[in-house]
């Protein structure tokens, strides 16, 4: 009996002495359904890193910017691990606010990230975050819809197929919309799919010497058609849709095509959620010939903030959650087409992940598109291809995206729109000292 | 007739009171209906007819846990309740039994207080949880949110203490009564309805602030605020999930004041002595 209680005893202090070297780490994450799976699986991790307890905050992606922002400024410590996209890597890098991820172990094969995502997430040869999910935007059509209408969708259509294609899929009465795209203000929201179809019509936010250049043709030929496109072929209120309600839409049967992130395909082709999960295809974002595309790209990164007192278990967990290992994990677990996409070249490869992403040749070919470093046709000082990728860039690109949607929604004209997000872009360049 | 028309204009009062009512708890109820609603009928439109399914629930139970978060929100909320009565009883009493010519002024600049919009003072408050090792602290956000709802408690208990009689304190006095005797044991036993009432007006506030205790939480101390904001989702249909965790969120406090309703009422409308 005194055997006994001296095991349990000993056991007892034991456990508590290892429960008291466990390091814990926090980490800050938006709620999408990789990000979830993820916190499902964590088992795993901690099965193969006992010292490492996990804890997670999730939160609304504009309060986690905020939040995240705020205590990265402050060096607060509250997170060693945040989850944070292409747009912040770049700036908070500069900044000083990132570790460069150097410690991410010798199996990591950080050369099998796709090359354009890794491209955004590093900064002087530095890889400062690993990407957990990466996209670009493409467009998702109905492929009979499009039948009706008498056409066939090539891989790599043009603006004006596009736009053909809309206007005859359209039927009001049938409650058809031929196209449903980004309308509601905001730099992530419109502004991300605008900027990329400006790309795509020669237009650039900025010259060479930051002049802002809402004043020239091809800003005025992008606007002029996304507005007499969604007036002839989109939903009534789109200046309120964003990718949610874009996406309710489509799989609800109400739109011929939708242009948006690669992301979206495995919502529309799951038959649970969409009724037309069986009539859904792909094809590249268009363009008008002149050697860009209106596709974006954005990764869902991990970094590890400056402030962190934790850098090796925050990269020991940066590791496993962007390792081609977890791939296979969540293939294990979940399905090959619940794997988190845009990351690793390997996926691409696999032919079993192809088999269940019928959605994959396309995405990968999305994103190869897309040249954050190279964005528009005419040279630009910035990088980035649905944003530019100075700290500026969220007030001004929410400010022009409020004036875009407010010409979309029809109060005010196209000129109005541009002539005031001329005014206001060379206003906060001017206070931003890149102008004077 | 006079009574057949004043019969009719009680009816038209009480429809108009039903309809304000309605109109006030209809979000409410919305909430509540989408909550049972599939995520593609919570997006589709307007509907007050929801499939009655019970998955958002069980997803939101799987996803998280809700226990933890509930028991940050009732320790801060009641705890900051408690140390703003504490503070404010005293001042309360002082500015309406002893007041100076400067005391109008002091409630006003109190108020004033709670027209800064909070935003303009994130960083420095920030910086002084992070110096003081209060960030993500139950204490940290009782102290918080006990200094933001202070102007509102201080406020409703000096209202409330100058309809007290001061003679009834006087009268205390003359029998020896020493000043902690007469706030504990005269002035508060008759001003029980007004402090009750702002103790339930106050757990309510703290129970629904969402941006101190957003911002300054993230794993230990983050209440049912933050437990609502994790379910929003930029990429996937969220919103009947959202309605689930709002649901069991408001759940507690909307119980509480169903069963203190009489008690709220009393002490918001009418004097300590009437």
């Amino acid at each position: 009996m005194k055997l006994t209680t001296l095991i349990l005893g000993l056991c007892s202090a034991s456990a508590l002495a290892f429960a008291a070297h466990a390091e814990s780490i926090t980490i800050a994450t938006v709620n999408n359904g990789d990000m979830i799976r993820m916190q499902k699986l964590t088992d795993d991790f901690t099965a193969k890193n006992p010292d490492i307890q996990l804890q997670w905050v999730t939160l609304e992606e504009n309060v986690l910017r905020e939040r995240v922002t705020t205590d990265i400024a402050t060096k607060g410590g509250q997170y060693d691990v945040m989850t944070i996209g292409t747009y912040e890597v770049p700036i908070w890098a500069k900044q000083g606010w990132l570790l460069p991820l150097e410690n991410l172990g010798a199996d990591y094969d950080a050369d099998d990230i796709i090359p354009a995502i890794r491209g955004g997430l590093t900064v002087d040869g530095k890889l400062y975050a690993a990407p957990f999910y990466g996209e670009s935007s493409f467009i998702m059509y109905r492929k009979d819809l499009m039948e009706k209408a008498g056409l066939t969708m090539p891989d790599a259509p043009t603006w004006e197929f596009v736009a053909d294609a809309a206007r005859k899929m359209t039927d009001r009465a049938a409650d058809i919309n031929g196209i449903c795209l980004r309308g509601k203000a905001g730099w992530g929201e419109n502004m991300a799919f605008l900027t990329a179809t400006s790309n795509s019509f020669g237009a650039r936010w900025f010259d060479e010497n930051w002049a802002p250049q809402f004043d020239q043709p091809e800003w005025k030929n992008t606007l002029q058609f996304y507005v007499d496109l969604m007036k002839d072929a989109g939903p009534s209120g789109a200046s309120s849709n964003g990718f949610n309600e874009n996406l309710a839409l489509f799989q609800q049967g109400k739109c011929g095509m939708w242009i948006d992130a690669t992301v979206a395909a495995s919502f529309v082709s799951n038959p649970k959620d969409s009724i037309v999960a069986d009539k859904v295809d792909y094809a590249l974002a268009p363009d008008t010939g002149l050697g860009k595309r209106g596709n974006w790209l954005w990764a869902w990164s991990l970094a590890v903030p400056a402030g962190t007192q934790k850098a090796d278990a925050a990269q020991k967990f940066i590791s496993w959650a962007t390792s081609k290992d977890y791939l296979a994990l969540v293939a294990e677990k979940e399905g090959w087409a619940n794997v988190p996409p845009g990351t690793r070249t390997s996926l691409y490869e696999n032919p079993e992940y192809q088999k269940a992403a019928p959605f994959a040749k396309m995405t990968l070919d999305s994103i190869n598109a897309a040249d954050p470093t190279k964005p528009t046709v005419k040279p630009v000082p910035y990088t980035g291809v649905q944003f530019v990728a100075i700290p500026e860039f969220q007030g001004l690109g929410t400010t022009v995206g409020q004036l875009f949607s407010a010409a979309l929604a029809g109060q005010m004209s196209v000129d109005d729109a541009l002539a005031q997000a001329q005014s206001v872009a060379t206003r906060e360049m001017t206070r931003g000292g890149y102008i004077k | 007739m006079a009574r057949a028309v004043s019969t009719r204009r009680k009816a038209a009062f009480t429809a108009a009171a039903w309809l304000v009512a309605f109109v006030i708890f209809f979000p409410i109820l919305y909430t509540i209906l989408t909550s049972f609603k599939t995520e593609p009928e919570a997006i589709a439109g307007f509907s007050l007819f929801p499939s009655w399914t019970a998955e958002n629930y069980v997803e939101v139970q799987t996803q998280r846990d809700y226990f933890k978060p509930f028991m940050n929100s009732v320790v801060i909320s009641v705890g900051s309740t408690l140390l703003a009565l504490l503070v404010a009883i005293p001042a309360a009493w002082s500015m309406a039994f002893s007041p100076t010519k400067r005391t109008k002024d002091i409630l006003m600049w109190m108020l004033s207080t709670k027209m800064m919009p909070a935003v303009a003072v994130l960083v420095p408050i920030y910086l002084i949880f992070r110096d003081t090792g209060l960030l993500d602290t139950r204490i940290g956000l009782t102290v918080m949110l006990t200094l933001i709802n202070l102007p509102i408690v201080v406020w409703m208990l000096y209202t409330y203490f100058r309809e007290i009689p001061g003679e009834i304190l006087e009268a205390s006095r003359m029998d020896g009564a020493s000043l902690l005797n007469e706030i504990v044991y005269v002035l508060t036993p008759m001003a029980i309805p007004g402090i009750a009432s702002t103790m339930l007006l106050n757990i309510i506030l703290a129970w629904n602030e969402a941006f101190w205790t957003i911002r300054l939480t993230t794993t230990n101390a983050a209440p049912l605020t933050a437990f609502i904001a994790s379910f929003s989702s930029p990429q996937g249909l969220f919103w009947a999930k959202l309605s689930a965790a709002s649901t069991l969120a408001i759940a507690p406090i909307l119980i509480m004041g169903w069963f203190s309703q009489r008690q709220l009422v009393r002490g918001l409308t009418f004097g300590a002595v009437k």
